[in-house]
């Protein structure tokens, strides 16, 4: 990594250490590309909750479960849902994305050819996917309200919560691209990291009814973290969801460096 | 296209002293020196696995040398390499535009990563050079081959770079595109642009570098222009020889005895130097032409020329 400053040269402007303007161009080129899929991705990102919230929320709701800890089960999965379409916009594209740009379209080679260098690019690659999870994180709250949620003031802060989450799950997922040989290895860790941790996070059923040992463990399950506090930002914060928030920080910003160091690994022979 | 001013008339664009690059037991580069002066085109050539490419990569920072020192202007490499490249462009081997967006998208992504302050004034220099205006707004995946290799090529020069590498910039490319792309790398070279060109076609290198370097599990093994070249490793003259591998096995000894140098050049021997034989050992039905770069080529890295 190097930090510079140096004087411009034909009409280039000072070469310094994350250059916003270069981490703006790095997201430039994810945005020119996702104008070309936005569609599809907006629409499974509005259908995806509908089909869950049909099968569990009603379904499920009316027919098994009254309610859990005080809220109907779609308040209980319509705000337990933001956490999975935050992990499944975040963890895979950045899993997926990664390991193609630098596998097989060669982007990387072509964007680390330019004054870029790998923490610049890492970076603006986990604030796209942020911003993105950050805003379709909030669907399953949209589509709950309509299902019969009731807005809050609170719920504003969600966006908020899911980039800092999104950007943790970014970086894992960029880590895990520059740590795999081969594409069928995500397998791995989808079943062994992101299904589980989808699955202990309190969406779909609360973690008080699990053995003790999963109970503690799910603290330090990020996901569990932001849906408490989507559903903390819904019916009341607390003084104590600002530590939960600033352990999401820290999970990005750890995961952060990770990603940085593995990439640079990857990408610089 | 201008290209920046120059400070130091034939100062070096690139410096390379000892050079190292190893990936695992392979040493890709292996001490290589090499300078390129400011204002030249120096064609690096030499046969697959030569060390061309790595060379490439540090010089971009994209690899990072175990021993050795490299500048680029007055950049230490790989320490002030993200400044160093601020003042290089690239065009790849392989293609990596983005296939789903747009010409002008490609071109404007790249004004951005190199800092270039008029975006928009930069998309369209890229565009009339690359002679894509008209296809601005189309999606690189439907563009034909020779216009992505344009577009490719007014990408690397969308900031102006003082010094511009290309790596094969046209292998894989048929005839008449390759062509294409000579006419604009000649132009650039005309203007003044530093270019350092790593290629394996002889005719490539010979068209469009004022200087040949020929590469050889990872060194310099010759350099100068063209013509000295062929004086100092081929002579004047080269003759081919056609027919049955026992007259061809019998000509070579012969030419061989003479102390005469001879290479395989497909159906064919090629002796070359032959101008130098007092002895009859060039038989009457062998093709005399001037000798050739691919005879340099051959002769210094034993491998068939393309």
């Amino acid at each position: 990594m190097i930090g510079l400053r140096r004087k411009g040269v034909g009409g280039i402007n000072e070469v310094k250490r994350l250059e916003p303007a270069v981490i703006a161009g790095v997201m430039s080129r994810e945005v020119a590309n996702f104008r070309t899929y936005w569609k599809g991705t907006t629409f499974s990102s509005v259908l995806e909750p509908i089909v869950y919230l049909l099968a569990f929320g009603v379904g499920l709701g009316s027919t098994l479960i009254n309610g859990v800890d005080g809220l109907s089960y779609v308040e209980f999965v319509g705000t337990g849902m933001v956490a999975t379409a935050v992990i499944f916009s975040s963890a895979l594209p950045a899993m997926f994305g990664t390991f193609v740009k630098e596998r097989f379209q060669n982007t990387y080679d072509a964007i680390l050819a330019a004054p870029v260098d790998v923490e610049e690019l890492v970076t603006a690659e986990m604030l796209w996917i942020g911003i993105r999870a950050g805003f379709y994180g909030c669907f399953p709250l949209l589509v709950a309200m309509a299902f019969g949620l009731e807005p809050a003031f609170g719920m504003l802060l969600v966006p908020i919560f899911c980039f800092f989450t999104a950007l943790g799950f970014a970086a894992f997922g960029i880590t895990v691209a520059a740590s795999v040989q081969k594409i069928d290895q995500f397998n791995y860790v989808t079943t062994l990291v992101i299904t589980p941790l989808f699955l202990v996070a309190g969406t779909f059923f609360p973690i008080n009814q699990l053995p003790e040992g999963v109970q503690v463990a799910a603290n330090f399950n990020p996901l569990y973290q932001l849906v408490e506090l989507v559903r903390a930002a819904a019916f009341g914060l607390e003084a104590t969801d600002l530590i939960r928030f600033a352990a999401l920080v820290a999970f990005a910003v750890v995961l952060w460096r990770v990603a940085v160091r593995r990439m640079t690994t990857r990408l610089i022979d | 296209m201008t290209t920046a001013s120059k400070t130091e008339p034939n100062a070096p664009a690139i410096t390379l002293r000892g050079a190292v690059k190893r990936f695992g037991e392979i040493t890709a580069v292996d001490g290589l020196d090499l300078d390129v002066p400011e204002g030249i085109c120096l064609g690096l050539l030499g046969p697959n696995g030569a060390g061309k490419s790595t060379t490439m990569r540090l010089l971009t920072g994209q690899a990072i040398a175990d021993a050795g020192e490299i500048r680029v202007f007055e950049h230490g490499l790989p320490g002030d390499s993200k400044a160093a490249r601020a003042q290089m462009g690239v065009v790849p081997q392989l293609d990596n535009l983005d296939v789903d967006v747009t010409v002008e998208d490609n071109l404007a992504i790249f004004a951005r990563l190199y800092r270039v302050q008029n975006v928009g004034e930069a998309v369209e220099r890229g565009l009339a050079l690359a002679r894509l205006t008209d296809r601005r707004r189309d999606a690189v995946d439907e563009l034909s081959g020779g216009m992505r290799r344009r577009l490719l090529l007014a990408r690397g020069l969308v900031h102006r770079p003082r010094l511009l590498l290309l790596d094969e910039p046209t292998v894989g490319l048929d005839p008449q595109i390759r062509t294409e792309l000579w006419t604009l790398i000649d132009g650039l070279r005309t203007q003044g642009t530093t270019i350092l060109m790593s290629t394996h076609y002889i005719e490539e290198a010979e068209r469009l570098a004022d200087e040949v370097a020929v590469m050889a599990h990872g060194k310099v093994i010759a350099r100068g222009r063209p013509s000295e070249l062929i004086a100092e490793h081929a002579g004047r003259e080269t003759a081919e020889v056609y027919g049955p591998p026992d007259r061809l096995a019998e000509v070579r000894a012969l030419a061989e005895s003479e102390g005469l140098v001879v290479r395989p050049a497909g159906p064919a021997i090629a002796i070359v130097g032959s101008e130098a034989s007092t002895d009859g050992a060039i038989p009457e039905d062998a093709i005399r032409r001037a000798a050739t770069l691919e005879d340099v080529f051959v002769r210094l890295t034993g491998e068939e020329a393309e």
